[in-house]
């Protein structure tokens, strides 16, 4: 009988979501374009950086730096005086100049070493490390080639053979189309829960149900199963056509064990989206309610950047969110073709944390409902 | 009374006005008479309110025209000019009120609004609330008011400022018939202190339409007629004026109708229900005290009561949706444990207002229904069809609910609540809103379950004529049952003829108060001053001043406001980090000579770095990349130290863990670096030249004190430009819009009070987190401070400006919330220079990153965070700000209607 009514709920869950299309487009759209556009549009770090070149020199050497530098990585250079670099550097407009001094072919030719000056905007964190490091590179280069002309130089003893794991060209956007994936999973699960409750409440209908032999344990299961199917399909979907399919990221673990990794974080995140709801009074509310809950979750979970570089205690803090463990486990999967006896700590802090939370949304809930009356 | 000599107040020819489809008022063509008491007659959704709204100005003006007192109401000049002289009261109870708002804060805000000033809205405050007998009651939030005394401070509201046209929509519609008959003599006195006042109402009780001097009567869109009560009456040989009206209908809509027959109800049965003692509290707030009645088995129970007077909550109880504080319930001599689902088998309850799925069809709720009820899955089937054919319903099985007219989704209601056949029927104000004919037949059927089927019937109205046709009914107020028995007894009892005198009678002595004294003539009508300014700072404080009392106690809103951006702050500064640190790294050393131990020591010694057990094997190796434990593996060769010390080449493998690329990138560099590091200490070739990096600004590259700098701009446009989208739509929603279209407020004046309170919220964000910069992540300020604020001050400006465009053209408040994330978000984040430079930006997206505030600001504050610079060298940033304040304040006040669309 109970399980009749979690069902038959589920099936009027899912009815409603079919005649609701702004709901199906906000599906549709969180679960292609958004990974796709999200997956193609991750900004490379460097990425058309604008540079300005002092060229006090104007040898053949400083015309060769200066014509090594090009798009997509840097702005085609800017040549400039000394006094615009400073206020290019600035406004902004200028992240990277390169001063070449007098005489600096000469030097070089004569084995000076001559200094070479490269000023960075260092408020540009993102680029300024890579980008100095490459232009560092770029240089040196450079200046090799054009000296080789002139004699030979001993080849380093020691080599260092760097090789990439998993992603073995840093393609970003296999990196990008998953880690949002995983985000539009954790915003929609509890978006639709959530909102399922809501419009309830909003149309007066939860009233209906509670008088009708059905209990609220019942309602919040059949609003919980019903969500959670939708968000797993469509990211089953996704993962399959979009990410794989169309962006072309290789999957090395198993689909099915990532899926069952979903199910278990979605057991944590619709228990969330359901307490959200009890807390907010509209739609509006429960809107800026999700804002600020679901930023830190999918920020600070390690998805965007790497746990090891937080403090201390927000890694901590962390590890009661079910999004640190999903990314954990997702990352693994399907970037590193983890099995399950890798992945299990995950799974079981998701199942213990995914407990906790839809035990305290029912406490919620139960009282939500008798506040209601 | 006047006699209608004078020139009417109003007057409308051909005037039509249509919802998206639905033509709400077809050719109306009418001459309103002015110094009288006119009454707007027909059931709801007739354009009744359509009318009012245009006449009130609230409504734009679609086809024909309209002179309200003696002037084009298509006119902004004319509006502007006389929307000082009209006062409207929407339908709904209070629904252009602030519930937040207590009583005396809402009618100062109304008086603030038409130029008032301090002394003199004292005074009106003290008048109107005495002259209501809402005096005691000066600080009590009007949403915490009984639904009588909402209306009466709406009316207070609207009297004001003294108007010669009072447009009051379905004044009375859900208050207990004493607060209804005090709201009457109130505007009676009102009228005799103010005998030139012409007022107009709309209605849709026939009872008290009677005493008014004109009446239309109104039906699909159209005046069906005109005249005086005794004009129409005599017109239709009718003896009352519901019976005039239903005669005046048009042929096949009156056919429909047969009078409701009761038929007389054989003995006394059991008691199906019986309430004893019991008594809801929320809080400190009684709302059921100590209601005892019983029902019988198979009769009709009326329970009659204003809003809001603890019907519903008494009903409530008796289906076990909520327990009881105290006191118990019995059915059918059992007593009701709200835990046990076995009872509500035997009850159905239809809610107040239409409650089913309207995302379901008929079918599909009566099924759903059926099945939470567990009814046996082979017998589903022919019990819905049954139901559907008893409720005639078996024609619209397939159509959606929200598709039907009123009088058909309330019995598919009843058809829901009848489907399990229950032996007891609880139905909350079945009937509001449902035209005569269709509530006729409502009650029909209903006499029909209880005579023929022996259901017993529990009904609550607010409707004295359906109170008549109960077999007993209970007279509730203010939480407690004040008698019960049949219509006749009740009146008997107190020696009257109707149950409405008799209610009126107990009320009077529940209160233990008499009619409130009469209103002081207001002598001093005060001269109305030049309303018709284009921008009043004052009308502008008091719309500030109301939106900072309506945020302030709004907690979700509040708690956004004051603590969103600085959660945020926090949130971004550690999770947006460039700062690549404490990466772990494992090494399989087949060497293990000194030469492979000052390898990699000079790796664990750097601060990127941190050793992690070293690796046995290939397949730990594998396996421990595959769990993410390693960011890098190395393995040195075996003879690395002997190779060296030959000078034979040698190759050190290293694996990156790629699944992170922007990662991997870094640990890629790092570890060259630290390679060649490595080489130069044990002398390898050097570099024929010398890059020298000076990191400027941020000598120490740390992300801290680039990300603060430009995650500030961020928070300040995304959570007050959220606060300001739901600014304005809020109201649209709510329905307290109206006061902005027919008061005398400006656009400009609107929307800046309402932006006021935001902006100054939002500089005291900015204090709080340019506090939290310096002090706790310690990004050194070192440029202008004043550059800094007067920049953010234009900035936080604009931003909320951006959000109240989204405001003041959006219909609903999520549309709001999602339209503002769109042209926020991605805009800040993407084109405004927080990634890339807006330099290397190309075609669109740098055209929008050029325009776009928070690029120039974003500037200042690099600027002036870390690039110690001040006014004179931001001076292009400030320029296009100060530009963008005016461009979006002027795009809001154009997209702003001044009426409704």
């Amino acid at each position: 009988m109970r399980l009749a009514n979690i069902l038959n709920l589920g099936v009027k869950e899912l009815r409603s979501l079919l005649r609701d299309p702004i709901m199906l487009v906000l599906i549709a759209y969180t679960f292609t374009v958004a990974i796709y556009s999200a997956a193609s549009a991750l900004p490379e770090t460097l990425n058309n950086a604008a540079i300005g070149i002092v060229d006090e020199d104007r040898s053949a050497l400083s015309q060769r730096i200066v014509a090594a530098f090009y798009p997509p990585y840097f702005s085609t250079p800017r040549l400039i005086t000394p006094a615009q670099m400073d206020t290019g550097l600035d406004e902004g407009s200028l992240t990277f100049a390169l001063d070449i001094p007098p005489d600096f072919q000469s030097d070089v030719l004569a084995g000076h070493k001559p200094d070479i000056q490269l000023n960075v905007d260092a408020t540009r964190v993102s680029q300024a490390f890579t980008g100095a490091g490459y232009i560092q590179t770029i240089i040196d280069t450079e200046v090799t080639a054009f000296l080789r002309r002139y004699r030979a130089l001993a080849a380093p003893p020691v080599d260092l053979a760097l090789r990439m794991r998993f992603n073995p060209n840093l393609n970003k956007s296999w990196f990008g189309s998953v880690i949002e994936l995983i985000n539009q999973v954790t915003l929609l699960s509890m978006i639709l829960t959530g909102a399922a409750l809501i419009r309830e409440r909003e149309h007066g209908t939860i009233e209906h149900l509670l008088v009708m032999p059905v209990t609220p344990f019942e309602i919040m299961a059949s609003k919980i199963w019903s969500m959670a199917l939708v968000v797993l399909a469509a990211t089953a979907f996704s993962l399959l056509v979009v990410v794989h399919g169309l962006i072309g990221a290789p999957i090395r673990g198993s689909v099915a064990l990532f899926l069952a990794g979903a199910l278990v974080n979605l057991f944590s995140t619709t228990a969330l989206g359901i307490m959200l709801a009890t807390l907010a009074r509209s739609m509006p509310q429960f809107a800026l309610l999700t804002i600020l809950v679901i930023m830190p979750l999918e920020i600070l979970s390690g998805g965007s950047t790497p746990r090891e570089s937080m403090p201390q205690l927000v890694q901590a803090v962390m590890l009661l969110a079910p999004t640190t463990h999903f990314v954990a486990l997702a990352q693994a999967i399907l970037f590193r073709g983890a099995g399950f006896s890798v992945v299990w700590p995950h799974f079981a802090a998701l199942i213990g944390i995914g407990t906790v939370l839809s035990g305290l949304a029912m406490a919620r809930f139960r009282k939500a409902i008798a506040e209601m009356g | 009374m006047n006699e209608q000599t004078a020139a009417p107040v109003a007057s409308l020819r051909d005037v039509g006005l249509r919802h998206r489809k639905v033509r709400a008022l077809d050719a109306v063509t009418l001459d309103i008479p002015a110094g009288c008491m006119v009454g707007l007659i027909g059931p709801d959704g007739v354009g009744k309110s359509s009318l009012l709204s245009l006449i009130a100005g609230a409504h734009a003006l679609q086809t024909g025209r309209i002179d309200v007192l003696g002037g084009d109401m298509a006119s902004a000049r004319h509006r502007r000019h006389v929307c000082p002289r009209i006062a409207y009261m929407p339908q709904g109870l209070g629904r252009n009120l602030y519930p937040t708002l207590s009583v005396a804060e809402n009618i100062d805000f109304f008086a603030s609004l038409f130029g008032q000033r301090q002394a003199e809205r004292r005074r009106r405050i003290e008048e109107l609330t005495r002259a209501t007998g809402l005096a005691p009651f000066l600080a009590r939030p009007a949403g915490k008011l009984s639904g009588g005394m909402r209306q009466k401070l709406g009316l207070c509201c609207a009297l004001v400022h003294d108007p010669d046209l009072l447009i009051l929509d379905e004044p009375t519609t859900g208050i207990d018939p004493l607060s209804r008959r005090q709201f009457w003599e109130l505007i009676a006195r009102i009228r005799a202190s103010r005998p030139g006042m012409s007022v107009v109402v709309a209605t849709a009780t026939m009872e008290e339409a009677a005493r008014f001097d004109w009446l239309v009567a109104m039906d699909a869109g159209r005046v069906v007629a005109t005249g005086t009560v005794p004009d129409l009456l005599a017109r239709t040989g009718a003896a009352t004026l519901e019976a005039a009206f239903i005669a005046l209908l048009p042929q096949e809509r009156r056919r429909q109708h047969r009078p409701v027959v009761i038929a007389p109800r054989d003995g006394e049965g059991v008691d199906a229900i019986e309430a004893q003692h019991l008594t809801m509290r929320f809080g400190d707030f009684v709302a059921v005290d100590d209601a005892s009645f019983h029902i019988h088995q198979g009769e009709i129970f009326g329970f009659v009561g204003s809003n809001g007077c603890g019907k519903t909550t008494t009903m409530k109880m008796i289906t076990g949706l909520l327990p009881a504080t105290a006191g118990e319930a019995r059915l059918f001599g059992q007593k009701l444990d709200p835990q046990d689902l076995a009872t509500r088998r035997r009850v159905g309850y239809m809610s107040q207002g239409f409650s089913l799925y309207s995302e379901l069809t008929v079918r599909q709720n009566l099924e759903l229904h059926a099945r939470l009820f567990g009814l046996p899955a082979e017998s589903i089937a022919a019990r819905v069809a049954a139901v559907a054919q008893r409720f005639e319903l078996t024609s619209i099985m397939d159509v959606l609910p929200r598709a039907l007219p009123l009088g058909q989704r309330q019995r598919l209601s009843l058809a829901v609540a009848m489907v399990h056949a229950p032996a007891v029927l609880i139905l909350d104000e079945p009937t509001s809103g449902v035209d005569p004919i269709a509530r006729d037949a409502f009650w029909r059927t209903l006499i029909d379950l209880s005579r023929k089927d022996g259901v017993t019937i529990f009904i609550s109205t607010h409707f004295m004529n359906e109170a008549e046709r109960c077999d007993r009914v209970a007279l509730m107020h203010a939480g407690k049952v004040l008698a019960s028995d049949t219509p006749a007894a009740l009146a008997a009892r107190r020696g009257v003829r109707t149950v409405e005198e008799a209610f009126i009678a107990w009320l009077e002595e529940a209160d233990g108060s008499a009619n409130p004294p009469p209103p002081p003539p207001p002598e001093q009508a005060a001269a109305r001053r030049a309303m018709a300014r284009l921008f009043e700072p004052r009308r502008m404080a008091s719309q500030a001043r109301r939106e900072t009392l309506e945020l302030l106690r709004d907690p979700i809103r509040a708690l956004a406001a004051v603590l969103g951006s600085v959660m945020l702050m926090v949130i971004f500064a550690y999770g947006i980090t460039m700062d690549v640190e404490h990466l772990t790294f494992a090494v399989l050393d087949r060497d293990q000579t000194t030469a492979s131990q000052s390898y990699i020591l000079n790796i664990e010694g750097s601060r990127y770095f941190t050793e992690r057990a070293p690796i046995r094997d290939y397949a730990q190796l594998d396996r421990r990349m595959q769990a993410g434990g390693l960011a890098l593996a190395l393995e040195i060769p075996p003879g690395f130290g002997r190779d060296i010390a030959r000078g034979r080449p040698v190759q050190i493998g290293a694996w990156v863990d790629g699944s992170m690329p922007a990662r991997a990138d870094m640990v890629a560099g790092y570890v060259e670096a630290l390679h060649a590091q490595w080489l130069g200490i044990v002398g390898g070739p050097a570099s024929p030249v010398n890059v020298a990096i000076r990191f400027r600004y941020n000598p120490n590259v740390l992300s801290v004190v680039a990300m603060v700098p430009a995650i500030l701009p961020l928070l300040l446009l995304l959570i007050p430009s959220m606060l300001t989208a739901l600014s304005v739509v809020r109201e649209k929603e709510l329905g307290s819009i109206v006061n902005f279209y027919v008061t005398p407020t400006t656009r400009l004046e609107f929307l800046l009070g309402k932006q006021i309170p935001y902006v100054v919220l939002a500089m005291l964000n900015f204090t709080v987190l340019t506090l939290l910069a310096v002090a706790w992540f310690g990004v050194p300020l070192k440029g202008s401070v004043a550059a800094l604020f007067a920049g953010a001050l234009l900035y936080v400006v604009a931003a909320t400006a951006m959000g109240q465009l989204m405001s003041s053209f959006m219909k609903s408040q999520v549309a709001a919330i999602f339209g503002t994330a769109i042209v926020t978000l991605i805009p800040a984040i993407e084109f405004s220079g927080f990634i890339d430079p807006v330099s290397s930006l190309r075609g669109f997206e740098a055209f929008i990153g050029r325009i776009y505030p928070t690029t120039h600001f974003l500037t200042i504050s690099r600027g002036t965070f870390a690039k110690a610079l001040g006014f004179p060298d931001l001076s292009s940033a400030f320029l296009a700000l100060a530009l963008a304040v005016p461009v979006l304040i002027g795009l809001c006040a154009i997209l702003l209607r001044k009426q409704e669309a």
